[in-house]
């Protein structure tokens, strides 16, 4: 089989305040003989605000980051869910509406950018691995099973809704009851978690406007998976990780109760079944400490 | 495959009577074409004559069926049984759409959901002669505008399956918020500044949207309540009603910042949305973060390649204003 390449998006969060989402990302697709392509010159999705102000401007900024994946013409892969459906959308969009379609590359033209064409897919990197490389060949790679690891998966809202962006784009599983990531933690030998709300909102975009209502939805998760044995927690998005692992403490006072829990990224669990080293997964960059890891 | 026999747990309270709810089990022999509300109807009309849920039209437009199937909004009349269990399998749980508010098992008081239409003035506000001597005529092109919002059959769906108003009972959610765009964007209406100065307000309005596109999934008519949101929030902007608050900065410093380095600065942008006092409560987590080498320092800020190719494309590309930004 031919190794696997993909253009990577990595996001504003990867490079700043989790750089151990890239850590893990870049370590864990070496593990799998997956060759990712930083794209370098990619520029900030706006993150589901931008396009509040201004959703010309957002369009466009995205329409120019697919643009950079169809230069190298591989899949173009996320690993922040918000990313991933700013991105999806801006496809879908475009494919859909010649005149916007027109109107934005005009607009790219006029920059001397290439025009958009649409001919590259924007995957999440889960279903990118899940997609392309498949559960079994990942299954035969794990060195050091998840054995006795109770696991909370917890999905994450732009990398499951809307269903039909995420069907054409993405994953496309269904938003009301999600399964990728509970059938990988038990593929990496762990076990999963089943807990009501995997598939809810953490509230991380009205975290600086509303704290209280971001506190108590994350408080409905985070007592979702310790009341149901969850050793940790693993999320595929940076900003739903910002939220239950560096906000943890404000999310308890907010609940009234402990809810301290550690919370992996989505790469970081894959990679310490393979055997990778917690440094090279950059767990010690995790607010919240992972006692069961030696 | 003709028939399935399937297990129906139901939700089971009166609110005259019980202190707490419970579910009642139902097994039933289920054909390829009955949709939820057939079960409705059976469980009353073969089974318990005291069940009670809302029903009119059955015909997916008066909204009054709406419950939820294993906690997937669902308009009883128009969702298949079969297409159910092909997601959640033969047992499904059937619940009001929001169990804390229950009368009678799947009757819900609605006036929470209700009162938030007269707050976002759901109608046409204009003066008009009580004998006009002209019709109003919408043109197809001005009907556009509407985007089907006009379609809403109130059914409550979005609003139920909304994780904002679950947790914050001032926020308008995506159901009032889908009919104050439906009415600004109505040709014959007067009351636009009116109605947005009433959804922009912060703790309720607009703002309080959590983007988890959840109203995008539960809407019967497949409205997308939240792009109509997303339009409110940049007639906000159009109409040049913005106030400078922290959810406003937030949304702005995006360009801001993309306009500096390309990508993010996240401290910056927590800076720039709280203002120089409001961001000092952020400190402790800083703390915890800068020990964890999570916090980026001014001078390894990453930077996009090309930046000029971007501050020439934001240059051309914006179409929005908000002060000088």
């Amino acid at each position: 089989m031919a190794k696997i390449k993909y253009a990577l998006y990595t996001g504003c969060t990867a490079r700043e305040s989790t750089p151990e989402l890239l850590k893990s990302t870049l370590a864990v697709a070496k593990a799998l003989d997956i060759e990712l392509i930083l794209l370098d010159e990619a520029s900030c999705c706006g993150a589901s605000h931008l396009q509040d102000f201004d959703d010309m401007l957002s369009l466009t900024l995205n329409a120019r980051n697919i643009v950079y994946a169809e230069k190298l013409g591989f899949t173009m892969v996320t690993i922040c869910n918000t990313c991933q459906l700013n991105t999806s959308m801006t496809k879908d969009r475009l494919d859909e509406d010649s005149n916007l379609k027109d109107t934005v590359n005009a607009k790219l033209k006029e920059v001397g950018i290439p025009e958009y064409r649409g001919t590259v897919d924007v995957k999440h990197f889960l279903y990118a691995m899940l997609d392309d490389l498949g559960l079994d060949a990942i299954k035969q790679k794990v060195v050091r099973p998840l054995t006795d690891i109770n696991l909370a998966a917890f999905y994450g809202c732009h990398n499951i809704r809307p269903s039909h962006t995420q069907a054409k784009n993405n994953g496309g599983e269904n938003p009301y009851k999600p399964t990728s990531i509970d059938n990988l933690i038990l593929a990496l030998g762990g076990t999963n978690v089943e807990y009501e709300d995997k598939n809810s909102c953490c509230g991380f975009h009205v975290e600086l406007q509303n704290p209280t209502t971001a506190n108590r939805l994350s408080a409905n998760i985070l007592s979702g998976a310790i009341d149901n044995n969850a050793d940790a927690v693993v999320t595929p998005c940076p900003l739903c990780h910002l939220r239950l692992d560096v906000q943890q403490h404000n999310i308890e006072k907010e609940a009234g109760r402990d809810l301290s829990i550690p919370i992996f990224h989505l790469p970081q669990m894959v990679g310490l079944a393979l055997g990778l080293s917690p440094e090279e997964l950059g767990l010690q960059h995790n607010i919240q400490e992972f006692s069961f890891i030696q | 495959m003709k028939n399935k026999e399937l297990t129906f747990k139901v939700f089971r309270f009166n609110s005259d009577t019980d202190y707490l709810p419970h579910y009642d089990t139902f097994v039933m022999k289920v054909t390829k074409d009955e949709v939820v509300l057939d079960i409705l109807n059976r469980i009353k009309w073969e089974h318990d004559g005291t069940f009670t849920y809302r029903r009119s039209c059955r015909h997916g437009i008066c909204g009054s069926c709406a419950i939820k199937v294993n906690n997937k909004p669902t308009l009883a009349c128009k969702d298949n049984v079969f297409e159910l269990v092909k997601v959640f399998g033969e047992e499904l749980i059937l619940d009001p759409q929001d169990k804390s508010r229950a009368y009678k098992d799947m009757v819900i008081d609605k006036k929470p959901f209700w009162d938030k239409y007269k707050k976002v003035k759901a109608y046409v506000i204009k003066d008009i002669q009580e004998t006009p001597d002209f019709e109003n005529i919408v043109s197809p092109a001005t009907n556009e505008e509407i985007d089907e919002a006009d379609y809403c059959i109130q059914c409550g769906n979005c609003y139920y399956a909304c994780p904002s108003v679950s947790v914050n009972e001032d926020y308008l959610g995506p159901s009032a918020l889908t009919l104050a765009f439906r009415f600004n964007a109505d040709s014959r209406d007067e009351g636009k500044q009116e109605r947005l100065k009433i959804v922009d307000e912060l703790g309720g309005g607009i703002w309080d949207c959590v983007k988890c596109n959840e109203c995008a999934e539960a809407c019967p008519k497949e409205l997308n309540p939240i792009a109509k949101i997303t339009k409110l929030h940049n007639q906000v902007f159009e109409e040049g009603l913005a106030k400078n608050n922290i959810a406003v900065r937030h949304s702005v410093g995006f360009k801001t910042s993309i306009k500096k380095i390309g990508l993010l600065d996240e401290g910056e942008l927590v800076r720039f949305s709280e203002g120089n006092c409001g961001v000092l409560k952020h400190i402790p987590e800083a703390i915890a973060m800068f020990k964890k080498g999570k916090l980026t320092l001014p001078w390894n800020m990453p930077e996009s390649k090309n930046l000029d190719e971007i501050q020439s494309l934001i240059h051309i590309a914006s179409t929005a204003k908000f002060k000088n930004i």
